[in-house]
Parts: structure tokens; sequence; C-alpha cells
């Protein structure tokens, strides 16, 4: 009961005017902010965090510059898809699992129906986390905490072995994408060690390329890859013009996609469910959300083989786990002063800078500024979702223009992101590269999202397992003995050598 | 395609097998320690720092040569197809736009990206695309302006201008 009066409270606060006003700005320039490719939540915050101290200024408590950042991060999460699907270029690592079915659908002349999805199933994934966020911040938190470095490996590898069961039949070149990403991940210096790796040196010298130093940066393939490669294969592929400039603008197809989004209910539930637990674990956070629950979306599917092709589950999935992570991933950073991702890790930053004490005594001494905020959750979702739907015929429009005036606005948007995110030439040179790259690759049928996703999840993977080895002194057992370890990396193993094993299984009926 | 497949596959086993030479190389000022010395388990240490790339790059040498049997077998549609990597029409396209890209790349030094958008877009929606003038002008300039303000004003991410920045003090002053 007290839980519900102290809700009640916030969001009495949370819908006071100023606060109100600032929910509704920050929704709409993170909308913008994580529409565009190369700029995602962290951006936002990151250079909206020094606006926040004129808030206080006027408010006087941390409650109103928290709700402001908290809304941009909704926004940049709504706004994430946006890209995705219209462009096929995923503006953050969040939304490339969104790519996976968005940009089929999109390219069908479906595009709307994509859109309204990802902005419906990430209100059901905002709200539902909300919900959990409100009854069991604090037992969610403890067991966030029992996750160690064996359990984070064992859920990494499962979202790895999940990729394989994405890639379509060619296992292989699957498993070599995967690998890939987790190798170009190691370029730079190790962390732990100290040592350099894999920065190839400038020919017929000993000096190293210095614009390899500092590793090989996610956006950079994650650009090359869908910014350039993809779209010279549609260039190549759809020659005469894509069906994308068909797709229906008028309101009445917006409301039958709002309606027929109960045919999306199943990966919502998973998305949602499954993206908050991701988020609030230590170092998780929303993009191995959103790439897990695809994972299991598909594989729960009575029809896995529509995935990939624009199955409307494929977008519903990733996109109510990325919103549902990020509300997730806000639990350990306010609840025990860890922060899951690079945007958390910069409201901590602000927390501490308003004069708050994020830990486990937050809830306790600063009610005052947790249950507003969370109240704003909950304001905060409900205006993104208008804000999102109102926009989307403005987002459609953009897909009407003819391709040979799309694809060149791509590329533009592809270099200038590329740049505006790391500020570095060498980076958009070697995005082009990869991306040239990518569509050779392509031609072949290699699957490159899994690589995407692995250049993301191998920093987060690798330190876990050289820990765990350090733990264990280097036997591998401690991935298998612990309680919660254990199942989920025996169920990772079956996921990878099911193929592996059908494969073999195959050459030998085709031998006799 | 066919022969594109397995060259392929030979060209990045080549490279996963550069990969497991590379992970392998000791630190530049411990020229002592020998190759490979970092890819197992260091005592007190854990994990070297080639252990990770080590065996994964090791992964990818063993899935090309998979590819390179189901080649054989002619089980992957690539290995099966009878259609070339890249028809005339592909040839073409790939030279049109990956040189419009060269270009691009090339102008940003010269004439920064406000410098090179206008012209890649003048080249890609006129003379590729055959649209009209006005429309050909009104996404160049477009495009730049909205860039300008969205990166350099509001996000305050200062797009690199090449030999045209002298042009853009003014602009400073006015809304910086």
């Amino acid at each position: 009961m007290d839980i519900l009066y102290s809700l009640l409270n916030g969001i009495l606060i949370a819908l006071e005017p100023i606060n109100l006003g600032l929910a509704v700005l920050g929704v709409i320039v993170g909308l913008f902010v994580g529409a565009m490719p190369g700029l995602g939540s962290v951006n936002g915050v990151a250079i909206l965090l020094p606006f926040t101290f004129v808030i206080q200024s006027i408010t006087g408590g941390a409650t109103s510059p928290m709700i402001f950042l908290a809304s941009i991060y909704y926004g940049a999460m709504y706004g994430g898809a946006i890209s995705s699907i219209t462009l096929g270029i995923p503006g953050a690592s969040t939304a490339v699992a969104t790519t996976f079915d968005g940009r089929p659908l999109a390219l069908s002349g479906k595009a709307h129906i994509a859109l309204v999805t990802a902005a419906l199933a990430s209100f059901a994934g905002g709200t539902i986390s909300t919900v959990l966020f409100t009854g069991f911040a604090p037992l969610l938190a403890s067991v966030a905490l029992s996750f160690g470095n064996p359990e984070v490996f064992a859920l990494m590898l499962l979202a790895f072995a999940t990729f394989v069961g994405l890639g379509g039949d060619d296992i292989p070149k699957t498993i070599f994408s995967i690998c890939i990403g987790l190798v170009l991940a190691t370029v730079g210096f190790d962390i732990i060690s100290g040592e350099p790796r894999l920065i190839p040196k400038i020919p017929f010298s000993d000096q190293p390329i210095i614009g390899f130093m500092h590793g090989f940066r996610f956006l950079v393939l994650a650009i090359g890859v869908y910014g350039i490669g993809e779209m010279l294969w549609t260039i190549n592929t759809s020659r005469d013009g894509t069906s994308m400039s068909t797709v229906d603008v008028s309101a009445k197809s917006i409301f039958a996609a709002i309606k027929d989004f109960k045919n999306a209910w199943r990966g919502t539930l998973i998305g949602s469910s499954l993206g908050f637990f991701v988020g609030i674990l230590p170092a998780a956070g929303a993009t191995p959300g959103a790439l897990m629950s695809y994972g299991v979306a598909k594989l729960s599917a009575k029809k896995p083989d529509e995935f990939g092709k624009g199955a409307i589950d494929g977008v519903a999935a990733p996109e109510s786990a990325n919103n549902s992570a990020s509300t997730g991933a806000m639990l350990p950073m306010m609840t025990l002063g860890i922060p899951g991702s690079p945007t958390t890790a910069v409201l901590l930053a602000g927390m501490v800078i308003w004069g708050l004490q994020p830990g486990p005594l937050l809830f306790t001494n600063q009610p005052e500024f947790v249950w507003p905020l969370i109240g704003s959750f909950y304001i905060s979702n409900i205006i993104a979702v208008l804000v999102n739907l109102a926009f989307i015929p403005i987002f459609l429009w953009m897909l009407r223009m003819p391709f040979t005036i799309l694809a060149p606005v791509i590329f533009v948007l592809s270099l200038v992101g590329t740049y505006a995110a790391y500020l570095d030439n060498f980076d958009v040179n070697l995005m082009v590269l990869v991306g040239v790259i990518a569509f050779l690759l392509r031609i072949l049928d290699y699957p490159l999202a899994p690589a995407v996703l692995a250049i993301v999840l191998g920093p987060i993977a690798e330190p876990k397992l050289r820990q765990s080895l350090l733990l264990s002194d280097g036997d591998f057992s401690i991935f298998f003995t612990r309680p919660i370890a254990g199942p989920i990396t025996v169920v990772a193993l079956i996921l990878i050598l099911l193929p592996v094993l059908k494969w073999i299984r195959g050459l030998f009926l085709t031998r006799t | 395609m066919r022969k594109a497949e397995i060259i392929m596959a030979f060209v990045l086993g080549l490279f996963s097998l550069g990969l497991m030479w590379k992970s392998g190389e000791p630190p530049s000022w411990n020229p002592d320690i020998p190759r490979f010395a970092n890819i197992g388990f260091i005592e007190g240490e854990g994990p070297g720092s080639g252990f990770w790339p080590f065996w994964l790059s090791l992964i990818m040498l063993l899935c090309c040569v998979w590819i390179g049997i189901n080649w054989f077998n002619r089980r992957s549609p690539p290995s099966r197809s009878e259609e070339p990597f890249l028809d005339g029409y592909g040839i073409r396209m790939f030279v049109v736009v990956g040189g419009g890209l060269l270009g691009f790349l090339i102008l940003i030094p010269i004439l920064g990206y406000y410098g090179a958008i206008p012209l890649f877009l003048i080249y890609y929606i006129r003379f590729l695309g055959k649209h009209s003038w006005t429309a050909t002008l009104s996404i160049s300039i477009g495009i730049p302006v909205f860039s300008f303000f969205f990166f350099d004003i509001a996000m305050r991410i200062v797009l690199p201008k090449g030999y045209l920045e002298p042009l853009f003090i003014p602009l400073y002053d006015i809304f910086l």
C-alpha cells in the first residue's frame, strides 16, 4: 500500500507542468537523436547534461533534471528503431536486432506496420518494466548481484548460441561471422594486460597504424555493413527500384496497423520480460537483451522460418526488449550505484553532481527523488508513444522518395554519422572499406548481423571469461558447476552443437 | 558464383591464419617472450592477451574448411549457383557508386563535409538518378544546411571543413 501511495504521489509530481514540459521536450530530443545514425541515447544524455544544471537552478531539486535526462533516454530508445526500419541503418547497437525484420518489412512496402509495431512494443516494454521496477526494485537488485563473472559469460555464450539459430542455413558462415566480430573487438589494447593486440603495421615499416590503436569501433562495422554494404547490395539486386516507395502513409493504414498489433503480443511479452532481466544485470544492458529476446522469439515461434523475412514478432521482441532493458539498467544504477550501460553511467554522474548518493539507501533516504522519477517513467512512456505515432507519417514520407535520392542521402548520413560518433576521418574511411567488403560477402550469403552484435558483446564476454578462468585457476568446469551458470552454459552448448551434429549427419547421409 | 565461393573461403582462411599469427605476437617492449606464449594460461595472470583472439581465429579457420567441404559437396546455395558473382550491371554499379563514394572520401579533407556532401549528392541525384535540377539542388543544399545546424550548432559536433573553414567563421559568430 505504501508503494502505491508513494507511486501516486510521484506520478502527481511528474505531472506538474514544468516536469511534464521537460518530459515532452526530452522525448522529442531523444527521438531525433536516436533516429540519427551514429548518435544514440548516450550522446543525447551526455550533451544535454550541462543543461540540467540550469534546470536544477530553476527548480531547485534533482527530480526535474533527472526526468529530463530519463525522457531523452526513452525517446532515443524509441528513435533507434526509426533509422533501423526506414533507412536500414541501426543508429545504435540496441536497434541492430530491429533491422533483421524491420528492414524486410520496409522493403516489402510494410514500413508503417513495422514502425507502429516498434512504437507500441516499445511502449509495452517500457511500461511492463516500470511496473516490475516499481514492485521489485530492491529484490531484483540482489538477484542481479548474484550474477558473477561465470554467470555473465554463460549468458553471453547463450546470446552467441542464439546467433547460430539466427544465421539461416549456412552454419559455418554464421559461426565465422560471430568469431570475426569477436576478434575485431579485440583490436587495440588488452584491458587486462595492457598489451597491444592485432594492431596492423604500416606496410614496409615497423610502425603501427595509429587509427587501429583505439580499437575497431562498433559503428564502423555496423554502419559499414548496413549503411554501405546493404545499400550497395540493394542497388545491385533491386534493379527496377525497390518497393519501399509503395508504402501507405494514410492515417487509415496506421490505425489498421495499431489494431494489428495484437498479432505481436508474443514477441512483446518475451521482449518485455527477458529484456528487463538482462537489463538489470551489471555490464549487460539493452543490446544483449534485444538480441536474446529476438533469438528466443524465433526459437519459440510456430513459424521460425519467417524470421528475418519480415516477421512482426521479430520487430516487437527486440523493440520491447531494448526499452524494457533501459528501465532495467536504471535499477542497478539507482539501487547499487553500478551503471549497466554508458548512458546510465552518464546519468549516475549527473545524480552525483546533483548531490544524490546512489546506492542501497537511495530509496529510503531520498524518496522525494525516487518516486517522482519512477512516476515520470510511466508518463514519459505515454508521451513517447504518442509523439512517436504522430511522427510516423513523416518518417514514412521519407521512404516514398525515389531510391536514387534515398540511397545517396543514406550514404551521406552514414559518413557524417560515423564522423560525428568518433570525430576521426580514419574511422570514416575504414567504415566505407568495411561496407565494400560486406557487400562482397553479402553476395555469397555470409550473414553479417552476428558480426555486428559480436563486436558489441565481445568486450563484455572476453574479460568475463578470463576473470572466471583466473578464479578457477584455468578450470573450465566453473561454467558447469555453479547453480546459475551451469544450466545456462548447457543450454547454450546444446544450441551450438545441434546444428553441427545435424550437419555431420547430413554429410554421412550424402555419402551413403 | 561457385568459383567466387571457394576463392572467398580461401582468402578468409588465409586471413584467419594471419590473425592467429598476429594474436601470438609478443609485446614490443618485451621481444624476448616467445611468440604464442600468450595464447594459453599464464600462472598467476590467467589466460594471456592472445588467448581469446587466437582460439577464435582457429574456429574461423575451421569454418573456412567447413565452407570448403560444403562447396565440394555443393551443399550451400552459392556453391550450386551458375550465376556470375557480379554481372555487367553489378560491375558498372559497383564502379559508378563505389567511385562516387571514393571521390566523396577524397574530397572530405580538401573541401570538408559541407563542400563534399553537395558535390556527391549532385553527382548521384542528377547524373546517376537523372532527377530534375530543382530536386537535386534542394536536397544537395538542404542536407548540408540541416547537418550544420544539427551537428555543429545543436550538438556541438564540429565537422571538418577543409579549406572552406574561413567561410564558416561568420556563421559561428552568429550562432555559437
